[in-house]
């Protein structure tokens, strides 16, 4: 099926009438969820006509220790229509934000949806989960974050964590970690698909449920859980400003003549050697050229990487996973010597008092054993 | 010109090449190697304490400019046979030149070792490179140039060893101008090493910061030549059971000992001129490392003073000791300790720095050791020069 038999397909035509949108713009919109996912272009036209068709799945979206950043960047995609197309792509059961039930009322229809689409529903996590003194530092509705999660989990037929906090622990789980936060996967015991970043891009999220949605499967993952459409590349290998990195030119700081410039941010810590994200391929907020933390002028933070965002001070320079810049560059701060260590001290005096003693017994040794060459009858020169 | 004084001609030493000693050597040796291979693959920080701050450690400081400074026996010995004419010393020159070959081949190498761009060495002899008003280009040019002037003054010994008798007369008759060379070199850079420190300006303390720096370097890199020369006519008879050639010994003593005397009184006249004197007495490392310095150089002076004492070996001996820390002392004191380039800079030597230039002596000992054993290069006994001369 073309991409332009699809767009008069009917059930397009029903799909217009039924959410107020273009079917210029649905293609669109089918077309940026393949490209994100690096599928081929035929691939639009199944996008088109799984979204346009099937049941919509149901999910199941929890809350645990997150600030709702991944929810709001969701519904912030700039898309005019994207909110609508989300809550038309999935059947949306149960979020706390955006219901309009609360309590029991809320609880009742999560464990009804649950119950009805039994081995069938989405399961979406954002938010880490306090492990700490049996989970009482996150409950809802009575129930503890690690009690609902395992609930829910059960009979889920996907689970998929949101963000960096559900993803690996995220910002509740900085160092000294005083609720003992763990992410979605840690307490389910395997490893989960995830959608790291702080917040991450919708699309990636996105794409991962409509690539369920087209082939019944979730999209191919890394070791970690990570769909490796969106995070396979380091951000460093497809940065504009990566050309910069190459030749060296690097702005030191804030405001200076480099920064001014564009040139590479790695000096003022950019961790995008050392993060794997598609940031610079598919950028956020729809808002065109260079609408990306390091498009603007800010280092990376390294969000999506476990043990780099919210550990490693902003500044700290990235540990470079790929390649060296030139050790010629200057650093951004020189060491300045260590001085006299406790083992030199020693070794220099052991040198001296070796070379002092081979001479005291030399010059004694000189004084009786050596024969002299007196030269008594030695040829005065002539 | 030795015919002439009918001295012993130079013979091999010959014995074994295998001892404890030089198993020791080559094990200090094989740790600077390691150490080394470390450095090519993982960069000079990763086994020196050099920053921004000291740009310059003991592989330059010792290896180089001290190292340089020990090798001027051959220099020193050269001026006195060839400049002033003093034959009687001709059978010093072999030895003397042998130790100046390892010393000065060293520091070239040792260059090697702290050059960050060790791959560029080769602009220092591309004249389009060449920036002709640099102190360092002229160090190095000049050092360079030496070392091979020195392989071709020491190469009748090989030429002798593998019987290359119509090579050696070719080369006998250009030998003239390569000892001239051989003459003039060590003196150029010897001084321009104190040049270096000059265009340091203030960064170097008052105590050693002096115009006068190229002369005292210069004068030290000769009595120290003297000063080595006797250390190692010591060592080579204590180590190869030969006998002391004291009636040589003794009158290069005296020479060396005039020059020290000359030096000391320029480099106090120096001080009280410059108004740097008040600095000794300030409660500094500076100031203590200062005394150290000049304790070392008064001392020969006190104890050969007396002509009895210029006749004890053992005494000899130590003078020349003192003479060669002394001439350490002030190359490190004006290299490292007076230098300072700004607050908050630290520098002393790491293990692995010390650990090469401890292998780098071993070489130094151990290929003295393999070539007067195998190549002709220590004054024959008598009874075997009589069998050759005759």
């Amino acid at each position: 099926m073309s991409e332009n038999n699809i767009e008069n397909d009917e059930s397009i035509v029903a799909l217009e009438k039924r959410l107020g949108i273009s079917r210029r713009s649905f293609m669109q919109f089918c077309a940026a969820m393949a490209a994100t996912m690096g599928l081929p272009n035929d691939a639009v036209a199944a996008i088109a006509k799984a979204v346009a068709t099937k049941k919509r799945p149901s999910v199941i979206w929890l809350h645990f220790q997150e600030c709702t950043g991944c929810t709001e960047s969701l519904l912030r995609a700039e898309h005019p229509t994207l909110e609508k197309l989300i809550l038309d792509v999935i059947s949306l059961d149960y979020h706390e934000t955006l219901f309009a039930a609360a309590g029991h009322q809320a609880e009742a229809a999560r464990r009804s949806a649950m119950k009805a689409n039994k081995g069938k529903y989405i399961l979406v996590v954002e938010g880490a989960i306090p492990t700490k003194d049996n989970g009482i530092y996150c409950k809802i509705g009575g129930q503890t974050a690690i009690e609902m999660l395992k609930e829910c989990a059960a009979d889920a037929a996907a689970v998929i964590a949101i963000g960096s906090c559900a993803s690996w622990g995220g910002m509740p789980s900085t160092p000294p970690n005083p609720t003992g936060s763990v992410s979605a996967g840690e307490i389910l015991g395997k490893v989960i698909p995830n959608i790291p970043g702080c917040p991450p891009n919708p699309y990636n999220f996105l794409s991962t449920v409509v690539h369920f949605l087209t082939f019944g499967k979730l999209p191919e993952v890394d070791a970690i859980g990570r769909p490796k459409f969106a995070y396979s590349r380091l951000i460093h290998e497809n940065c504009e400003r990566r050309a910069h990195f190459d030749a060296g030119r690097f702005a030191m700081e804030f405001g200076d003549e480099g920064h001014r410039k564009g040139y590479c941010l790695y000096k003022l810590g950019c961790k995008g050697p050392e993060t794997y994200a598609n940031c610079p391929a598919i950028l956020f907020g729809d808002v065109g050229n260079a609408s990306w933390p390091v498009g603007t002028g800010h280092p990376c933070i390294g969000c999506t990487e476990k043990g780099v965002a919210f550990t490693k001070p902003i500044h700290e320079l990235a540990v470079l996973k790929t390649i060296s810049p030139p050790v010629g560059l200057p650093r951004i701060i020189e060491e300045q010597g260590v001085g006299v260590t406790l083992g030199a001290a020693v070794l220099t005096a052991a040198v001296a008092g070796a070379a002092f003693g081979a001479g005291k017994k030399m010059a004694e040794n000189l004084g009786k054993n050596v024969k002299l060459d007196e030269g008594h009858d030695e040829r005065t020169p002539s | 010109m030795s015919a002439s004084h009918n001295h012993p001609a130079p013979a091999p030493l010959g014995g074994p090449l295998v001892t404890p000693t030089t198993k020791l050597l080559a094990a200090l040796v094989a740790i600077a190697l390691v150490i080394l291979l470390v450095r090519f693959i993982f960069g000079i920080g990763a086994v020196t304490n050099i920053n921004d701050g000291y740009t310059w450690g003991i592989w330059v400081v010792y290896d180089v400019v001290i190292g340089s400074a020990f090798a001027c026996g051959g220099y020193s010995v050269a001026l006195l046979v060839y400049i002033f004419n003093k034959g009687e010393y001709h059978p010093m020159v072999r030895p003397a030149l042998l130790a100046s070959l390892f010393g000065y081949t060293l520091a070239g190498v040792g260059v090697i070792f702290d050059l960050g761009r060790y791959w560029n060495f080769w602009h220092i002899f591309w004249p389009g490179y060449a920036q002709p008003n640099s102190v360092m280009f002229e160090v190095a040019l000049c050092i360079s140039a030496y070392i091979i002037v020195m392989w071709l003054e020491f190469s009748p010994a090989f030429l002798e060893k593998f019987g290359k008798q119509d090579v050696k007369k070719k080369l006998n008759k250009l030998l003239f101008f390569i000892i001239a060379l051989g003459a003039l070199l060590p003196s150029m850079h010897q001084s321009s090493l104190g040049s270096l420190l000059v265009v340091f300006g203030y960064q170097v303390h008052p105590l050693w910061q002096s115009i006068l720096l190229p002369l005292f370097y210069l004068m030290t890199a000769i009595t120290i030549g003297f000063a080595v020369v006797i250390f190692e006519a010591c060592l080579s008879s204590s180590g190869f059971k030969r006998p002391l050639e004291m009636h040589l010994l003794g009158k290069l003593s005296k020479v060396m000992l005039g020059m020290l005397a000359v030096y000391l009184a320029l480099r106090v006249v120096d001080l009280v001129l410059r108004g740097a004197i008040g600095s000794m007495f300030s409660i500094s490392i500076e100031a203590l490392m200062f005394w150290i310095e000049m304790g070392l150089f008064i001392a020969p002076l006190v104890i050969l003073s007396k002509p009895a004492t210029r006749r004890n070996p053992s005494k000899l001996f130590i003078a020349a000791c003192c003479l060669m820390a002394a001439g350490f002392i002030l190359r490190i004191n004006s290299y490292l300790v007076g230098y300072e380039t700004g607050p908050g800079w630290h520098y002393f030597p790491s293990v692995p720095e010390i650990m090469v230039s401890i292998g780098m002596i071993a070489l130094e000992i151990l290929g003295y050791i393999v070539l007067v054993r195998y190549l002709p290069i220590l004054p024959g006994s008598n009874n075997s020069a009589i069998a050759t001369n005759k």
